[in-house]
């Protein structure tokens, strides 16, 4: 059989392409996962980071609500490693409509989401972090995903399936005969290799790139990209997520994720030039930063980390090509019967939350064409890491005394972090400071993971995603992926391109702590490494 | 108010620029490799610990609370509180037996004042501290202190009278060192204030300070004392009396501890509690005079406790013992002597304390000083007991000084 043929080929790497790519192979279909950059740079790693209980929905779109507790319910089960069950608060304050809270909690109870209004008290001692002046809570079954970790261990049990996956690689063009889609043209960024790649089916899963796949396709699917911008605080303020309780609006979520805390989002629509270079500006982070302390008034006073912005994909229903009736549905088209184009599929809309749904969606329409006939297991089946549902649970099975690393490591990876290597006091000193990375884990995301540059491996381990923003473990990771990738030329100018990165996160909050350390950053990698 | 005019954070955790400087100056990561060390367990394990106390390290327990990360910090973090309000907040086992008892100065003087002859001898016997090591793992090697017959409370209130006839006043937080295990100190004070026209009060009944309950996870006890000695100092700043104490540790958790680590507030009565040395050496800055012996020849070797370094105040003491003449003075270099009050007396940490203060030791033998000066009680337990130099408060030589 041709190495280079496959049975689908995913394109794109965010949460739905790796999604679809572990539901085809888990039906037993040889995949192929090809994405321009590296997993969850577009959408899937640039939003909130909520696990929706669907709340947020559950007046404007039911159906969308009901979808998202069902995931919710879904992805406690399956992705336990990649997820911190907090629940969320929607609150009340004094210029807020109270009599709009009957409406949402009803609503709520309509699509299945479990809402209970609780007392303001009870809601400034769950979360001493609210506005005090709240009226009324409802507290729902709202949580925080980490989208990296989702992602990446989707892309791992496709892999861990016989699964192939091309990171960094442009498909530049379709292989096509008649009216029927046979594989792709691609081209390596880091080699400039050009390969074809062979399948029966080939996925458009690009998120708002997916517009100009299909385009090149022959086909056209209304998409409209709306930018959203968000801050990261450098430490977790909040352990709910805190949403306001009133008609979805700009900056109105505060969600803890990991060691931090961020507050989304706006909406802007964008022309589709500027996708590629998103920037937040500084009226984005003056509104983020207001409308945030109303949610916690101690926003207005923590220190900000980083803001950036990322593209939903929307997509305008088939009979609105003006794009006003736009919905954030799950879009999944056959272009075959659609637009008379064969082995062709797009899967779009939805969200990360519903990645799951979307998946499924498109490998059932795969596996139509294919004429496979097995059932989607991936609601019941956990993910790689997941197998335990808590990171005590898994660090206390490998380690008889964890140290914080180890339990920092236990709660990134879950049972996957058995295979980091230790006894050896080098494996088990440490590369990332803020965030307890050690070298074990570093090298076992080499590995196992796909990593070609530092922000490849800031997705997969968290390195450089703490206060010192790369400060003190980037030239640190830089010498083991010189030593992995056997080229110290290389490594060093990602280096640059890795603080370069860094400091665009830094820029538009570009004030206190954040500058000085910024420029302490660049005193020590510029004046005292020679970078 | 303007948004983002200026951030904060709890004890300034968030202003660390990961520049490592604490590490660098922190005595236990030099002997103790278990310990994370002042950033790791301070600013940075403080974001874990805010996701979950799960990530709490119990290895913060070999901090010494010495403070020498926060005088290093060039950005402010109040490191050292972070790590002591974290074991405050998350160390969930309970304070064993002998902590208790370490922790409890107090208590301990007032049960064996009345006995102090024989306790003194049976703590010196080998047999009981062979059987205090293996019972209470209070390391065997350690000498205790001796308790005095005689408390320095009694003392002074015996010439209440006569003190109260100076011109000027002032109280006194003698503690529970000076008041069970060395009255002597107390009546140097007393003896130097007079000198200075001054007379010295007892406060209205003080408390110990609290210090070993708080590094012995006994902060619940600490805080009852906190406040109890915030209402006796109030007692003492309304009536218009200025605080002083002979001991740095004391002052120190006092004034920084009380609202850093137990959120005790002490605002009002912050600024009217100073050591003795720096009050006199005020005293002597705007005119008074203190007459001095004319064969007082002594070679004298200063450590600056780690709580008198944070407080930036060994350079009065320093100052003091310089202005009497035939002084041959020497600054010894600044160091954590290892002791770091009950830290020393475990049998787990014995090795640690005495690596800790070997630099400071060898220092002393090489100057060879007639006395060793030092404003901390347990620091000259420490340098006594590990080289065999006479260890004296500068208030007690000032007052050996002094021309009769």
């Amino acid at each position: 059989m041709n190495p280079d043929e496959f049975d689908v080929i995913i394109i794109g790497g965010g949460i739905t392409g790796a999604g679809t790519q572990r539901d085809c192979a888990m039906r037993g279909l040889r995949t192929l996962l090809i994405e321009k950059s590296d997993i969850a740079t577009g959408a899937t790693g640039r939003n909130h980071g909520l696990l929706h209980s669907g709340a947020r929905y559950a007046v404007n779109d039911p159906e969308s609500a009901r979808e998202c507790i069902e995931e919710n319910m879904i992805l406690r089960r399956i992705a336990a490693h990649c997820i911190d069950e907090t629940d969320g608060l929607f609150i009340t304050l004094p210029e807020d409509d109270l009599a709009y809270q009957q409406t949402f909690v009803q609503s709520c109870q309509a699509a299945g989401i479990n809402a209970e209004i609780i007392d303001p008290d009870l809601a400034r001692r769950l979360e001493p972090s609210v506005n005090p002046a709240l009226i009324g809570a409802v507290k729902v079954p709202d949580g925080s995903v980490d989208p990296f970790r989702l992602c990446a261990a989707n892309m791992l049990d496709a892999k861990l399936r016989g699964g192939q996956v091309r990171l960094h690689t442009d498909v530049t063009g379709f292989i096509r005969e008649g009216d029927t889609i046979k594989g792709v043209h691609t081209r390596s960024r880091a080699t400039g290799e050009e390969k074809d790649y062979y399948a029966s089916v080939v996925v458009n899963a690009g998120g708002i790139w997916g517009h100009n796949i299909a385009q090149m396709a022959g086909v056209q699917v209304g998409m409209f990209p709306a930018k959203g911008a968000l801050l990261i605080f450098a430490h977790r303020v909040n352990n709910m997520v805190i949403n306001r309780c009133r008609k979805p609006s700009n900056a109105d979520i505060l969600v803890p994720g990991d060691t931090v805390c961020i507050i989304g989002t706006t909406s802007t629509r964008i022309p589709f030039e500027e996708c590629d270079e998103v920037a937040v500006t500084p009226d984005e982070v003056n509104l983020l930063i207001s409308e945030g302390s109303l949610l916690a008034p101690s926003l207005s006073s923590t220190r900000i980390l980083r803001a950036y912005a990322g593209v939903r994909p929307l997509v305008s229903a088939d009979n609105d090509p003006s794009g006003r009736n736009i919905s954030r549905g799950i879009v999944c088209l056959d272009h075959e019967t659609r637009d008379g184009l064969k082995g062709f599929v797009t899967i779009t809309g939805g969200k990360l939350m519903t990645y799951r749904l979307m998946a499924e969606m498109a490998t059932d329409c795969v596996c139509r064409k294919l004429g496979v006939d097995k059932a989607c297991e991936t609601a019941t089946t956990p993910l790689p890491g997941s197998e335990e549902r808590s990171y005590e649970a898994v660090a206390q099975k490998i380690w008889e005394s964890p140290s914080t690393a180890q339990k920092a490591a236990a709660a990134r990876m879950g049972t996957r972090a058995s295979r980091i290597r230790t006894g050896d006091r080098r494996d088990e000193a440490l590369i990332c400071e803020c965030e307890e990375v050690s070298v074990g884990e570093i090298n076992a995301a080499i590995e196992r993971m796909e990593v070609s540059t530092l922000t490849d491996l800031r997705r997969r381990t968290r390195v450089g995603m703490g206060t010192c923003q790369g400060e003190f473990c980037a030239c640190r990771a830089a010498g083991l992926l010189a030593k992995a990738h056997g080229c110290i030329a290389r490594e060093r100018a990602d280096l640059n391109d890795f603080l370069q990165e860094r400091w665009k996160g830094n820029f538009p909050i570009g004030w206190g702590d954040t500058l000085r350390e910024a420029e302490y950053t660049q005193w020590v990698y510029k004046h005292v490494l020679g970078v | 108010m303007k948004l983002q005019e200026y951030t904060q954070s709890r004890a300034n955790f968030e202003e660390c620029m990961k520049c490592t400087v604490c590490t660098a100056y922190c005595p236990v990561l030099q002997v103790n490799p278990l310990y994370p060390g002042p950033k790791q367990a301070g600013p940075d394990g403080e974001r874990l610990r805010l996701k979950d106390p799960y990530f709490f390290n119990y290895a913060l327990k070999y901090c010494l609370n010495c403070k020498r990360c926060e005088v290093a910090c060039p950005s402010g973090v109040h490191v050292a509180d972070l790590i002591q309000t974290a074991r405050i907040k998350y160390d969930k086992s309970n304070p064993k037996l002998r902590d208790r008892i370490l922790a409890s100065t107090d208590f301990m003087g007032k049960m064996v004042r009345p006995v102090a002859p024989i306790a003194n001898v049976a703590t010196g016997l080998g047999i009981t501290k062979t059987v205090l090591d293996a019972t209470l793992k209070i390391d065997h090697r350690r000498q205790f202190p001796a308790y005095s017959g005689r408390s320095f409370e009694g003392w002074l209130k015996r010439r209440a009278k006569e003190q109260a006839a100076f011109p000027e006043q002032v109280a006194y937080f003698h503690g529970c060192y000076v008041n069970y295990n060395y009255p002597q100190l107390g009546k140097d004070l007393v003896k130097v204030m007079n000198a200075l026209g001054i007379g010295v009060q007892l406060l209205d009944k003080e408390k110990c300070c609290g210090i070993a309950m708080i590094t012995n996870g006994m902060s619940k006890e600490a805080t009852k004392h906190a406040n109890h000695n915030v209402a006796v100092l109030q007692k003492a700043v309304d009536a218009g009396l200025k605080v002083v104490t002979t001991s740095s540790t004391c002052v120190f958790t006092i004034r920084d501890e009380y609202p850093g680590v137990l959120g005790v507030d002490n605002a009002a009565v912050h600024d009217a509690i100073f050591m003795a040395t720096r009050l006199i050496y005020e005293k002597l800055e705007k005119g008074a005079t203190l007459k001095f012996k004319a064969d007082y020849h002594k070679k004298i070797a200063y450590h600056t406790p780690c709580h008198m370094e944070k407080l930036g105040w060994g350079v009065f003491s320093e100052n003091l013992m310089r202005m009497i003449p035939g002084v041959e003075f020497t600054v010894l270099d600044s160091a954590c002597c290892g002791i770091a009050g009950t830290y020393g007396f475990k049998k787990e940490n014995y090795e640690a304390s005495q690596a800790i203060g070997a630099p400071l030791f060898a220092q002393i033998q090489s100057v060879n000083p007639d006395i060793v000066a030092c404003d901390c009680e347990t620091c000259k337990w420490q340098i006594e007991m590990s080289t065999g130099y006479k260890v004296m408060n500068p208030i007690s030589i000032l007052a050996e000084a002094l021309a009769d």
